[in-house]
């Protein structure tokens, strides 16, 4: 009798397991992949961003810009490797950790000459959690604007306004923080550079 | 710390509140057998579906029955899990071209996925095909799901029934918790994500040219549907390593709020259905009050100690502000630190930071309440918890006013307290002797990620997480050794299925019972003085078992801050 209650359940377990692997395995995500191109074509691609018809990346994705004309995203563990996210996971007693901060801590105070330690924020300098933030505070902005202007020759003026229209706030003045994300800026200065480059949503 | 980053926290959870209460009635009426809003499109579909599988939905079982039932669908669908992550370098739906998992961690990822946990040991962008992120993951995402709250009702039908043996029919039950709640609520979370960023696609990785003339490979995939249940599941296991840091997997504040929502939305709601079964609406207020109230305190905690800052850097470096190592810039400290707190309550295991980087104190919160395992707690076996420790009160009670303890009109006897305790007792078994095992082997204390005590915090938390069937990590500890992958793989399983058949066999037990009727004598469980002699034995009870090893860790660490 237990004998063949263990047949009818296993035989149960196994049609049970391939029609719902086929309904939530196969039909569900498939019914939103044909709904994201249709519906959210850019969304559903990867939100990516192309300059002459040319995919350079995506705005969620932080990409490494190591030269002084860009806007730096924060400092990532994985060298803003997007096939491999993930953060540096040193814990906060480990002196790995000061090392690594501090020689990031350096060379931004390298790279920006005039900064001092009292203004750089702390998301400057301590890496994200995924290693692709495609976001900065926005006091990080404004840090990096010196370099900028003196690398590409444009105003500070001019890049101080492209950071205010370009700056988030927090949803309903509670969730988030007050941040820019780096793609949006860094295509704006190609466009400033580059007057007849056409930059546009792709998917 | 600002006061409007601490509202910011205590409005997400009334929402989860709110949206809980008139959930939990849902449920209730779904399970109960009652007519509900979906009945006109669920009854068609789950008649169709009962044919393709063979079930008689006018059945009703036992418990042996009901856990013979669960076990071996359980056994099978880890099994074919296993199966697709051996043979997926020959599946199609491998854009990238992944080679097949090895043995050990195929073992790992099917025992950590069939038990709700989501312990990874791999990341998925570099170790899954599509086709097993979809067929083997999210399969198991909603499944895992299911059989907890099929394991739940089943439970709570035994508290509410009398003079019978008949606790449900398990076939039914799991393909309810699809048709009528997983899969709606998925679905609608799968399009809000999607609006909001999250990619859902089956082109291979984005290969593109940066604007600084490198180049990056983008991974990307069917992420937001297996996102929305990885949430909505208390499951955790994500599409990439960084899980919910990663911008795909949660690019803004919003989704942010949405996935906190996610995870709390049916544990939350799951309370309300257990007053529903019960007749007590005033159990649920008092429940839901008294673990609302630990869950804002945990969050509260983290948001303190993480904005406070790490004082190493502060000397070292004159660098003050927020801790951000391991955090991501969108969400706000306030979320977060809500998201750490409410991942490992609801046993959820997604993680939005890195829980390694945070401070002492912080990464503690979450350890406790993997160690409680019922601040609310995972999908259904949180709510066996919660009744488990509710029994346990109950006897504790019953001794010290001298009477036959007894809990909603039903006698708790030698047999149940024997149970409830196995039940109670595995939990820290299975967490501190693997523990105390892997501090005396140095291949597994070579897998440290971090030296000292924080070292050892990352072995204690994999195995809590594992026991808790949370999934979340103190991820640099490298679990991908043979020696973790089945050591974890084995807690996982004995801390998910011992207390589900210990509290099975309860559920047996009570529902063959008579109800006695209430006296002027009966011991009230739905009062808030009752409430909190429940908070005070799980307190205890985890404080006395987990002390020293908390001692080891995070406390001694805090210490060592100076």
């Amino acid at each position: 009798m237990k004998g063949e209650a263990t047949v009818i359940n296993v035989w149960r377990s196994l049609r049970f397991t391939l029609v719902f692997a086929v309904l939530l395995g196969i039909v569900y995500p498939l019914f939103f992949v044909a709904l994201g191109r249709v519906v959210f074509p850019w969304q559903a691609q990867g939100s990516l961003v192309a300059v002459n018809g040319r995919t350079v990346g995506s705005e969620l994705i932080a990409q490494p810009f190591p030269q002084p004309m860009w806007f730096e995203p924060r400092p990532s563990a994985v060298n803003y490797n997007a096939d491999g996210s993930g953060g540096s996971n040193l814990g906060p007693t480990n002196p790995a950790l000061v090392q690594e901060v501090r020689q990031n801590l350096r060379a931004v105070l390298r790279e920006n000459p005039g900064l001092q330690v009292d203004e750089v924020p702390t998301s400057m300098v301590e890496s994200s959690g995924s290693g692709l933030d495609p976001d900065i505070d926005l006091q990080d902005a404004y840090d990096q604007i010196p370099r900028i202007s003196k690398a590409t020759g444009l105003s500070e003026a001019w890049l101080r306004s492209l950071v205010q229209r370009d700056a988030e706030f927090p949803a309903l003045g509670l969730y988030g923080e007050p941040m820019v994300n780096v793609m949006q800026l860094n295509l704006a200065i190609w466009e400033k550079l580059h007057p007849s480059a056409r930059v546009a949503r792709t998917t | 710390m600002t006061a409007s980053g601490i509202f910011a926290i205590f409005l997400v959870v009334l929402a989860l509140v709110a949206c809980g209460w008139p959930l939990g009635g849902y449920i209730y009426r779904t399970f109960a057998g009652e007519r509900t809003w979906t009945d006109a499109v669920a009854v068609p579909v789950e008649r169709a579906i009962y044919r393709l599988i063979g079930v008689n939905p006018d059945v009703e079982m036992d418990w042996k029955a009901y856990l013979r039932a669960m076990m071996v669908s359980n056994l099978v669908m880890a099994l074919f899990a296993y199966a697709v992550f051996r043979l997926q370098a020959v599946l199609p739906l491998n854009p990238a071209h992944i080679p097949a998992m090895p043995p050990y961690l195929a073992f790992n990822t099917a025992a950590s996925f069939i038990t709700n946990t989501n312990w990874q040991n791999y990341a998925g962008e570099q170790s899954l095909s599509y086709l097993s992120q979809m067929i083997g993951i999210t399969f198991l995402q909603f499944t895992s799901a299911a059989t907890g709250l099929a394991a739940a009702m089943a439970f709570l039908r035994g508290m509410s029934r009398q003079k019978t043996d008949a606790l449900g029919n398990f076939w039914v039950d799991l393909v309810r918790a699809h048709t009528r709640l997983l899969l709606p609520i998925a679905a609608i979370l799968a399009v809000l994500l999607l609006a909001l960023g999250v990619p859902e696609t089956l082109s291979g990785p984005a290969v593109v040219h940066t604007l600084s003339g490198s180049m990056q490979t983008i991974a990307r995939g069917p992420v937001a549907t297996l996102e929305a249940i990885k949430q909505l599941g208390t499951n955790g296991g994500g599409f990439f390593n960084a899980n919910s840091a990663h911008p795909f997997e949660d690019p803004n504040a919003w989704t942010c709020i949405l996935e906190i929502m996610g995870m709390g939305l049916i544990p939350t709601a799951l309370v309300f259905t257990a007053g529903y079964f019960l007749r007590s609406r005033r159990l649920a207020i008092v429940l839901c009050t008294l673990l609302g109230a630990i869950l804002l305190a945990g969050a509260y905690l983290v948001y303190a100690y993480e904005a406070a800052g790490n004082p190493i850097l502060a000397h070292a470096l004159g660098l003050h502000g927020p801790n951000m190592e391991g955090k991501e810039v969108r969400f706000g400290l306030p979320l977060t630190s809500l998201f750490v707190a409410a991942t490992t309550a609801y046993t959820t295991g997604a993680v939005n930071a890195m829980h390694d980087s945070l401070m002492p104190m912080s990464g503690m919160v979450p350890l406790l309440f993997m160690m409680f395992n019922l601040i609310f707690g995972g999908k259904g076996v949180g709510l066996l918890n919660i009744l488990m420790f509710l029994i346990i009160a109950v006897f504790i009670s019953g001794l010290m006013v001298g009477r036959t303890p007894e809990i909603f009109g039903k006698k708790i006897e030698a047999r149940e307290m024997k149970l409830a305790t196995a039940a109670m007792l595995v939990h820290p078994f299975v967490i501190l002797v693997p523990t105390a095992i892997a501090m005396a082997l140095p291949s597994a204390r070579a897998s440290m990620g971090n030296p000292g005590l924080h070292g050892f915090t990352e072995v204690l938390y994999a195995f809590t997480s594992a026991a808790a069937n949370n999934g979340s990590a103190f991820a640099g500890l490298n679990g991908n050794t043979p020696f973790y992958n089945i050591s974890i793989g084995l807690v996982m399983l004995f801390g998910r299925y011992v207390s589900i058949i210990a509290m099975l066999a309860i559920a047996g037990s009570l529902a063959g019972k008579a109800r006695i009727p209430e006296t002027s004598g009966t011991l009230k469980v739905d009062t808030f003085a009752f409430g909190y002699v429940f908070v005070a034995v799980f307190v205890i009870v985890g404080a006395l078992t987990f002390f020293p090893y908390l001692a080891l860790g995070p406390i001694g660490e805090q210490l060592q801050l100076g």
